[in-house]
């Protein structure tokens, strides 16, 4: 497929994203005219179960978080990798062999996933 | 592509996207009325209160849009547009019917699917960040680590399907789709529906919204057509997920008489599916944050991995 093609095949992808933003304008634009607008203190004021809010709400998360999250980022890069090899691995002239390295990657896959379990990433308290 | 065509494709989309999810939400009233002994709205419109949601939309597009002074105004207004477009951007490349029946055709068809849909969560976690209300940073984290937890099984179920094809292209996985591919696939298929009602924050994954814990969770201070905006994202989510799920393990516009009438077995399975997400709702409580995790890592991701081992040695030994 040539460049010219390969753009025109996300030309329209970006114009459905144009439509969206223009239904997203068109329903605020309305939302405007229809709306009434009277504000109060006590109607700005941040929600907390009726009573008046407690220090702010931007708090920060616990380490633990940034790991686990790690853990999902490692994963996904390995998984998108997937995602080309999926196309050409039962072509002639690969077969077997293709097929030994995708157990060696399951296989690595599923030791982190064992590691990461008995380090007791995925036990929740 | 001539210009008509391409005005045609993109009124259908947005006809798609503005209608189904509202066909959806209304069955979901009246399935749940029904399955909880009541009967649902039945004034609006007269016929069984067809236009319940109609009225809703009327009434959410009048309402004061009220920003907190607290929060972060530019990210707090966008947060519903972002959580929205992503699932219409998606709804183009999903084929309703044999031949030239898609809104694009697209080489890397799955992986820009699952790409945009993943999107849809970032206008979550704005939503959740700029409330600056502490409810809202507890649902926002919450769905944060629901993503994490269910991308990957869907990922790796996706990938299974793109092998078993030999394409990442949706309309060439159709192509190449074959009736003995549903018990083939079905455990990927099983964990796909799984992880992607996860994504969407569907009971009984609902906790980053649950109710008696947070509030709302990320949509606590939303009002009026902004959270319309993010109700009818959760909508279009479930549209989304059922027709990918159609398309990629339940072969799609596949069945009799498909020359003909393929278009029709595409929106039915997609029916039939959205029916299975409601009746999940109504039967279901809410699982734990710590159940869903473990139910991730130790659960949907083994499957998957063997459902990929599987799809490999079949297809490796058919070829």
């Amino acid at each position: 497929m040539t460049a010219h093609g390969y753009f025109s095949t996300y030309g329209l992808v970006g114009l459905v994203l144009l439509v969206g933003a223009g239904f997203v304008a068109a329903a605020f634009s309305a939302n405007r005219l229809l709306r009434p607008d009277a504000p109060s203190v006590e109607k700005l004021m941040t929600y907390e179960c009726g009573v008046d809010p407690v220090g702010e709400g931007w708090a920060q998360t616990h380490i633990r978080y940034y790991i686990y999250a790690y853990l999902y980022v490692i994963f996904a890069v390995d998984a998108i990798y997937l995602f080309p090899w999926a196309t050409v691995f039962a072509d002639p002239g690969f077969g077997a062999t293709t097929l030994v390295e995708m157990f060696v990657f399951v296989g690595f896959l599923a030791v982190g996933l064992l590691y990461a379990w008995r380090k007791g990433v995925l036990t929740w308290t | 592509m001539t210009l008509f065509e391409v005005l045609v494709r993109l009124v259908l989309v947005l006809l798609c996207f503005l209608v189904l999810p509202l066909v959806i939400g209304q069955t979901e009233h009246k399935v749940m009325g029904h399955m909880q002994a009541r009967v649902g709205p039945i004034y609006a419109g007269g016929f069984h209160g067809w236009a319940q949601l109609v009225a809703d939309g009327v009434k959410f597009a009048q309402k004061e849009d009220v920003v907190p002074a607290g929060a972060d105004r530019r990210v707090f207004r966008l947060a519903p547009a972002v959580a929205l477009i992503p699932y219409m951007v998606v709804l183009i490349a999903i084929p309703l019917g044999p031949g030239d029946l898609v809104g694009r055709s697209i080489d890397a068809g799955v992986f820009f699917v699952l790409a945009v849909m993943g999107v849809g969560v970032l206008g979550s976690l704005m939503a959740g960040w700029a409330s600056a209300n502490k409810f809202s940073l507890l649902g926002a984290l919450r769905t944060a680590a629901q993503l994490m937890a269910y991308e990957l099984p869907m990922l790796l179920a996706a990938a299974s399907v793109a092998m078993a094809a030999g394409t990442l292209s949706l309309t060439g996985i159709l192509g190449e789709w074959q009736w003995w591919w549903l018990p083939w696939q079905a455990v990927g298929a099983v964990v796909f529906f799984t992880a992607g009602l996860a994504e969407l924050q569907r009971p009984p994954f609902d906790m980053p919204v649950a109710d008696s814990e947070i509030i709302f969770g990320a949509y606590t201070e939303y009002t009026g057509l902004r959270f319309a905006l993010f109700l009818l994202a959760e909508y279009a989510g479930i549209l989304v997920l059922c027709a990918l799920t159609t398309v990629l393990f339940l072969g799609g516009w596949h069945g009799p008489w498909s020359g003909d009438v393929g278009w029709l077995w595409t929106l039915l399975k997609t029916g039939l599916l959205a029916f299975v997400v409601i009746w999940l709702r109504v039967s279901y409580p809410r699982l734990r944050e710590d159940q869903l995790q473990k139910l991730a890592w130790t659960g949907l991701i083994p499957l998957a991995l063997g459902q990929l081992v599987l799809t490999g040695i079949v297809r490796v030994a058919t070829a």
